[in-house]
């Protein structure tokens, strides 16, 4: 290969929606790291992750169910359910060690309950999740009512707050495994590659003999235990649960995914682009934090990234930013 | 049954529908709550009902062409806070100057998201979202950590909500809920006799054939959008005259909340089809199970939410199955029909 086909080889790298994100998270980081000098410690990096590692651990499932061309907009509400159904059975004395699996099995019927609704009765998946979104708010308050449960065992709390590997807690870990895991299904498997097809056309991929409805149950039933688990690690991290943990925490997952350059029609965008975007929301945040700008102007601010995104591909900078559409499975 | 049944018109079916289930449940929590039905029980849902049917009729605007509008909740919000700012610094201003303020400021609003869904082509779902959080950031920004209290407003606003205009037997109609079914009223009709408004139906429905017929489609979304957010924004109007004290998280989570009216109402989330008077009752109807479930001994009212979520997936399932029925069965008549001519002419 001659140099001159290596690099534009890099400039066909660059001119992709990735590459965009990539220059966009180096310049971000690049800022707070020049605004403050405790941006790059290993502290605040980890404290950048740990502040919302519930969400982009389920963003990661999210990414999945978009690209099939649904929507699950109950994920913050069953993320609360199994924080305090865990809290719940603790407290009636259940051996924590068995209540953990007894809270991941609650996400997978919940999951198979919008699963059921979706794929089997036919209903939009926007309407069924906005259901169970109230549904299962409602069962967490019909478990903890207007209490808050706290006084965890100290090794639950300790899996949350402290170091697993070094200084590195259990979630964050968690999080690199499942990306890991996740990035092959989804780029390197038939699995993804099934629901690729049937996000871009689902009556087109039923002639081609996928079971359409099998797949979107298994999607919600592992986006409802994620969630689930992910309840879980909020609830060992901030060492109590209320009937409004990750309250509203369904916007900020999907904003985070459609950011990645993964299209709401289904069928486009990557888990590599989830995880950029991931990046810079927690960089942009962190880097607002760092000056003084408060939770909800910067919620704004990502408002305002999330429908550049859209339009910024348009533009097309003299063939700069490429395509947003690009990236089908494995590219 | 299923043969008259199906020779009514499909909305008009729905309606009727939505109206059976609402006396069932009056019925219902009637045999299990003492002393329920009074006119305590219709005033309270009524002032409830009086915001929530305006937010139920602006949400339906936009689902109608195929959109959804996640924004209506901050639009409330801000409208409610900025219209009480206006009148605390000018508390002699013209009551209906401040009525068309509110709406001005939502149409504002409406009109950015219109912009951005209809002519820059970003979809609805993804402005809105963002919108969501921009309008309640915009609202954080303009407080300034301040907040609007009951005592800075004026006794003719804080009043007007609970003014009865009229009362039947035990039942007051006050002020604002009677402005809302009003203008609840007269959207319905509009929509259903009026040329202009008939283009949401068109659009939504098959946008293609719509724009085939010479609809301009991005003016009809855009003012889709833009009529949507004047609605919010005189429902941000109500929220201020009921509720007086205004913070930053005013209608917080009413975006979900109409959405849920529109679709109980029989509003299709793909567009195309529904009526605004669905929506009402759709909005009356998870009104009335919210305040019902509360005073119910038999469930701690903890239960309320669950319940809500639980209904609406019965409802919306039950409403997908028998339409599905309707149209297998009127497709089988048509059928049939057509055999029988052959027949005759044969």
């Amino acid at each position: 290969m001659t140099e001159r086909s290596t690099l534009s080889a890099m400039w066909a790298r660059v001119q992709t929606w990735e590459g965009f994100l990539v220059c966009a998270l180096i310049f971000i980081v690049l800022m707070n790291t020049a605004l403050s000098p405790q941006f790059m410690t290993l502290s605040n990096q980890i404290n950048l992750f740990q502040l919302s590692i519930e969400k982009i651990i389920v963003a990661l499932v999210m990414t999945f169910v978009i690209i099939n061309a649904e929507i699950d907009l109950s994920v913050g509400s069953m993320m609360g359910l199994a924080a305090c159904a865990f809290g719940f059975l603790f407290q009636q004395g259940v051996n924590p060690v068995l209540v953990i699996p007894i809270v991941l099995l609650i996400g997978a019927a919940g999951g198979a309950l919008n699963g059921y609704f979706i794929s089997k009765v036919g209903l939009p998946s926007l309407v069924v999740t906005l259901a169970t979104l109230i549904g299962f708010r409602g069962l967490a308050r019909v478990l903890v009512e207007d209490r808050g449960i706290t006084d965890f065992p100290d090794w639950f709390d300790r899996l949350g707050q402290q170091g697993l590997v070094g200084p590195i807690p259990l979630a964050i870990i968690a999080f690199f495994v499942l990306f890991a895991i996740l990035y092959v299904v989804l780029q390197r498997s038939g699995f993804g590659r099934k629901t690729y097809v049937i996000g871009t056309n689902r009556d087109v991929a039923a002639f081609a003999g996928i079971d359409t409805a099998r797949h979107k149950m298994i999607l919600f039933i592992a986006s409802g235990t994620v969630s689930a688990f992910a309840g879980l690690l909020y609830a060992a991290r901030v060492g109590a649960v209320r009937g409004d943990v990750a309250l509203g925490f369904e916007l900020d997952i999907i904003t985070m995914v459609l950011l990645g350059g993964v299209s709401i029609f289904g069928g486009s965008g990557t888990l590599l682009g989830t995880l950029l975007a991931i990046l810079i929301v927690l960089n942009l945040r962190n880097g607002m934090a760092l000056l003084n700008i408060t939770g909800h102007i910067q919620t704004g601010v990502i408002g305002i990234l999330l429908i550049a995104s859209v339009l910024l591909p348009r533009v097309n900078l003299g063939g700069f930013l490429g395509t947003r559409k690009q990236g089908e499975a494995g590219s | 049954m299923m043969r008259v049944l199906s020779n009514l018109n499909p909305q008009t079916l729905r309606i009727l529908a939505l109206l059976l289930v609402l006396t069932l449940v009056i019925l219902f929590f009637s045999t299990q709550i003492s002393n329920y039905l009074n006119g305590r029980l219709f005033n309270r849902i009524s002032s409830s009902v009086a915001i929530m049917a305006l937010i139920a009729t602006a949400q339906t605007l936009v689902i109608l062409t195929r959109n959804i509008d996640l924004s209506v909740g901050s639009i409330v919000g801000f409208t409610a806070f900025a219209t009480g700012s206006l009148i605390a610094a000018f508390p002699n201003m013209n009551p209906l100057l401040l009525v068309a303020f509110s709406m001005l400021v939502g149409a504002g609003f409406g009109a950015f998201n219109g912009f951005f869904v209809a002519y820059a082509r970003v979809p609805a779902i993804i402005v809105t979202l963002a919108t969501m959080a921009l309008f309640r950031s915009l609202l954080v920004e303009f407080a300034d950590g301040k907040s609007i209290t009951s005592s800075l407003l004026p006794q003719w606003l804080t009043s007007f909500p609970n003014t009865p205009l009229f009362e039947i037997g035990q039942f007051q109609f006050r002020a604002a809920f009677v402005v809302a079914i009003v203008i609840v009223f007269a959207v319905h009709i509009a929509l259903q006799r009026l040329r202009v408004a008939r283009r949401l139906y068109a659009v939504g429905s098959n946008p293609e054939a719509a724009e085939m017929a010479g609809i301009n489609l991005k003016a009809t979304v855009f003012v889709a959008f833009v009529c949507s957010g004047a609605l919010a924004g005189l429902a941000g109007f109500m929220f201020l005259a009921r509720f007086g004290n205004i913070t930053v998280v005013a209608g917080l989570g009413f975006e979900l909340k109409s959405v849920a009216a529109a679709v109980v109402g029989g509003v299709n989330i793909f567009g195309g089809s529904g009526t605004v008077l669905g929506a009402l009752i759709g909005a009356i109807l998870v009104d009335l199970i919210e305040t019902s479930l509360v005073r119910w001994q038999l469930v701690s009212e903890f239960w309320r939410e669950a319940v809500l979520g639980a209904l609406i997936l019965t409802a919306v399932a039950l409403d997908a199955i028998v339409m599905r029925r309707l149209i297998a069965l009127r497709a089988a008549r048509h059928h049939e029909k057509r055999e029988q001519k052959m027949e005759g002419t044969g």
